[in-house]
């Protein structure tokens, strides 16, 4: 998957059909490492647009509660701090079977 | 306290109008985010995990009900009611928007507060003994120094674009609550064998991937020579130091590449030009003036008998009060670690609630510690009992100041781009699995220190137990170092070797702590049994785990 | 791009009297030139001999020391920031002003920002050529953002101690 940051609050974005969506969950999965350069090359013009800051690209597995990112990292920054989960994006999901220990 | 001038006023009010002009430039694309890089850090903005991380200076550690006030009203309309205080005695705001920082920081410059310079390659927030001024044990508080170098050191001209970021601690006492010795540069207050006050200057100390305990540079400066010698180590630092490698550009490499000779060598040499040009003398009437700021509060006369209370008073009353210089005060430590809580952090409304209870009992000043807790500075003992119960209130009165559960953490994965574990929920296991009271004064003092990452800005080189947060194939894992410490007896804290898992780190933590209960002799802490016995024993029981496992499996 | 020149505090956009000349390039036939300090040394008694200002080039590790006397026969001594986070052109222009004294045009040369201006002009620098598209109105600009400074520098600029102590 594909995220960034906005440019003017620091929100974390993750890619969705050429634009920018807040949830990971809803962000656009690719299947091959093509598809996902491509988008890289096509996120850049939201950087030379003043947008977003610092696309990357990140790696994801399926599960059966969804798609999860492979890195802690990733999991931290799409939902919030582990210690304050009364922050972040995960403050505003509906709680469902522990993704975190 | 220090107070602003006409001067000191307009300085930050046109530093916070080129922020905003420098904001709107990138907004707009006229700056780039690698041309907006260096600048926002020279204002403390930092682009972290979650969102912007917003770095506001506290200089020397000190501040006012109104400041203290200000830093609640920021919390709490800018961000998401809280902030964090800093083993660098600054704070921290987690959730700034960019777009918002220009107003903030002018918001913070109606107090005489400021963010400048509390990040990029460049001199950062000059940091003092946090009981400076107030300490029984002190020679001279150090603060109106660290005002003097703070004002030097603010946008000097030749020094914003240093090899890296450098650090400056100063303290008045022999007992070292800085971390000199791990900084930078530090400055000493010491007295010469005519009984002159001066300062003895280090350099070459720093935590990160090569720690390194700093040496003495100048043994003693005269005050007046002191920002003439100060500004010969920057040049030194600023024409030599390595720009080929971010991992070796932190003075403590080119300190310890020269040597101790060589480099007093060539800080002599600029040290002579510097003093005879005449431009950075001091004189004395600016260090009577800048003094003047620092003038303790007027002591009234007053018993020195401690109040007498309950069992909680009491237990507060045994860790977290200081002797203090004029009889009938105390220095009391408000304890940021609450059992199980995060380290180091305050809501908006604990923040407003202290401003009160200062204006309440007359406290002009509190502090920042690196320890990542507040300091009341001057407390006058019959009001000991009406602080602790406001206090507990608060749930700032947790009596476990320099006890095991007293740990400093940095923010790690939880908050921080750069880290690759995370740190606070260790030191919460930790926190929850020592909080017996009793217990934790049986093992006495003990300072754990956890960093998420290399960059150690929890200080773990300079813990009693040091804990460092790594990734191993994915896989948080903590590795233990053991007979650091920061104060005047400063060492690096040996790696222990193989690192533990997320949870198995606490459990290897309490077999070290009891092996320590075992192998104790007379009042030794943790840290003096270690240093007699060393290593092996611990490692034997901290692995003890994996041994069998190995043996059995 | 245009030669700025600060003087007083104030920039203007001024007509270049120099050329940089590469290493293995020949020197104009007239006109400044510009040369890098390797090749000061290697052709220094040509290059002093040639009837026309001469002016050598500073690389960020090559401290204007290694002029020795020379440094009072040249015109200009460029200092060059080949990325603006290599601060060390700071110390090289003000060592310049204090420790040798040097009178000559001191040039600030490269990849230098808006935001370095008025430090560079403190350590002593008063001409610019700035990879980045600079004019004299951004130089203008930035000199007039802060008012005040805290501590002396090459450019003798009163601070604010000595303000304090003159009122």
């Amino acid at each position: 998957m594909l995220t960034a940051n906005r440019l003017v609050d620091g929100d974390v974005l993750y890619w969705k059909g050429g634009d920018w969506v807040l949830e990971l969950a809803e962000g656009d999965v690719f299947a091959d490492p093509k598809q996902a350069e491509a988008a890289l090359a096509a996120a850049q013009k939201y950087v030379t647009g003043n947008l977003v800051v610092a696309p990357y690209l990140f790696d994801v597995r399926r599960t059966e509660s969804g798609i999860r990112p492979v890195k802690e990292r990733e999991i931290i920054r799409a939902a919030g701090p582990t210690v304050r989960l009364d922050l972040g994006k995960q403050a505003s999901h509906t709680p469902k079977a522990s993704d975190h220990v | 306290m220090y107070r602003y001038d006409e001067f000191d006023a307009k300085f930050v009010a046109e530093r916070v109008a080129q922020f905003r002009g420098q904001v709107a430039r990138r907004l707009s694309g006229a700056l780039t985010e690698d041309e907006f890089k260096p600048l926002r850090l020279m204002n403390g903005l930092y682009l972290q995990l979650h969102a912007y991380m917003l770095r506001i200076a506290v200089p020397y550690g000190t501040l006012n009900a109104k400041q203290m006030r200000m830093l609640a009203h920021i919390a709490r309309k800018y961000d998401k009611g809280y902030g964090h205080f800093t083993t660098r005695q600054n704070i921290q705001f987690n959730w700034p928007k960019l777009v918002d920082v220009p107003d903030i920081l002018a918001d913070l410059a109606t107090v005489e507060m400021h963010a400048i310079q509390t990040s990029g390659n460049c001199i950062r927030n000059v940091t003092a003994d946090h009981f400076a001024g107030a300490a029984a044990d002190e020679i001279e508080d150090p603060r109106p120094l660290a005002e003097i170098v703070r004002q030097w050191s603010s946008l000097h001209p030749e020094f914003v674009f240093l090899p890296r970021k450098f650090k400056i601690a100063v303290s008045g006492s022999a007992h070292d609550r800085a971390a000199l010795k791990f900084h930078d540069m530090a400055v000493e207050i010491v007295k010469n064998a005519a009984g002159e006050t001066g300062y003895r200057v280090l350099v070459g100390g720093g935590m990160g991937r090569t720690p390194y305990v700093g040496y003495v540079v100048g043994e003693f400066v005269a005050k007046e020579d002191i920002l003439a010698f100060l500004e010969s180590v920057m040049r030194v630092y600023n024409q030599s130091g390595r720009r080929d490698n971010k991992y070796k550009a932190r003075v403590k490499i080119l300190a310890n590449a020269l040597g101790p000779e060589e480099m007093h060598r060539q800080v002599m040499r600029e040290f002579e030009e510097i003093k005879q040009a005449g431009t950075l003398q001091v004189p004395k009437e600016e260090l009577d003036r800048i003094d003047a700021y620092f003038a303790p509060p007027k002591f009234e006369a007053l018993s020195d008998e401690t109040p007498k209370g309950d069992a909680d008073f009491k237990n507060w009353v045994k860790t977290n009060t200081h002797p203090h210089r004029a009889p009938g005060y105390a220095i009391a430590t408000i304890s940021l670690k609450p059992i199980g809580g995060v380290p180091g952090d305050a809501t908006d409304a604990q923040m407003d609630a202290l401003a009160d209870l200062m204006d309440r009992f007359g406290i002009d000043e509190i502090r920042v510690s690196h320890e990542q807790n507040l300091v009341l500075p001057h407390v006058r003992k019959k009001d000991l009992p009406a602080i602790h119960k406001r206090l507990a209130a608060l749930d700032l009165a947790t009596p476990n100041a320099g006890l095991i559960t007293d740990i400093i953490a940095c923010p790690g994965l939880d908050y921080c781009d750069l880290a690759n574990a995370r740190s606070i929920p260790i030191a919460q296991d930790l926190s929850r699995k020592f909080a017996d009271l009793a217990r934790q004064h049986d093992i006495g003092e003990l300072k754990i220190k956890i960093s998420g990452c290399i960059n150690a800005c929890g200080h773990h080189h300079a813990g009693h137990i040091g804990i460092l947060g790594v990734d191993k194939k994915g896989v948080e894992f903590y590795q233990l170092q053991l007979g650091g410490s920061g104060a005047e007896d400063a060492s690096i804290g040996d790696i222990m070797g193989p690192g533990f898992g997320e949870h198995e780190i606490a459990d290897a933590v309490e077999r070290v702590v009891d092996l320590y209960l075992k192998e104790r002799k007379g009042g030794e802490r943790f840290l003096d049994t270690y240093r007699r016995i060393g290593m092996e024993p611990f490692k034997n029981v901290a692995y003890r785990e994996q041994l069998y496992a190995a043996h059995t499996g | 791009m245009p030669l700025i020149r600060v003087e007083a505090g104030r920039a203007a956009a001024i007509d270049d009297a120099f050329t940089h000349v590469a290493d293995d390039a020949p020197l104009p036939e007239a006109g400044g030139a510009i040369v890098s300090l390797a090749r000061f040394i290697k052709d220094r008694d040509t290059l002093l001999a040639r009837n026309a200002p001469i002016g050598v080039r500073l690389k960020p590790d090559e401290t204007p020391e290694g002029l020795g006397p020379d440094l009072a026969r040249l015109l200009v001594v460029a200092v060059e920031f080949p990325k603006f986070a290599d601060g060390r052109g700071f110390s090289w222009a003000r060592m310049l002003r204090t420790r040798l004294g040097y009178k000559g045009e001191v040039r600030a040369v490269g990849d230098f920002l808006y935001d370095q201006i008025s430090h560079l002009v403190r350590v002593g620098c008063d001409t610019f050529e700035p990879t980045h598209p600079l004019t004299a109105d951004d130089f203008n600009r930035a000199l007039s953002e802060m008012t005040y400074v805290y501590q002396p520098s090459a450019d003798g600029k009163r601070t604010i101690r000595e303000l304090r102590a003159a009122k």
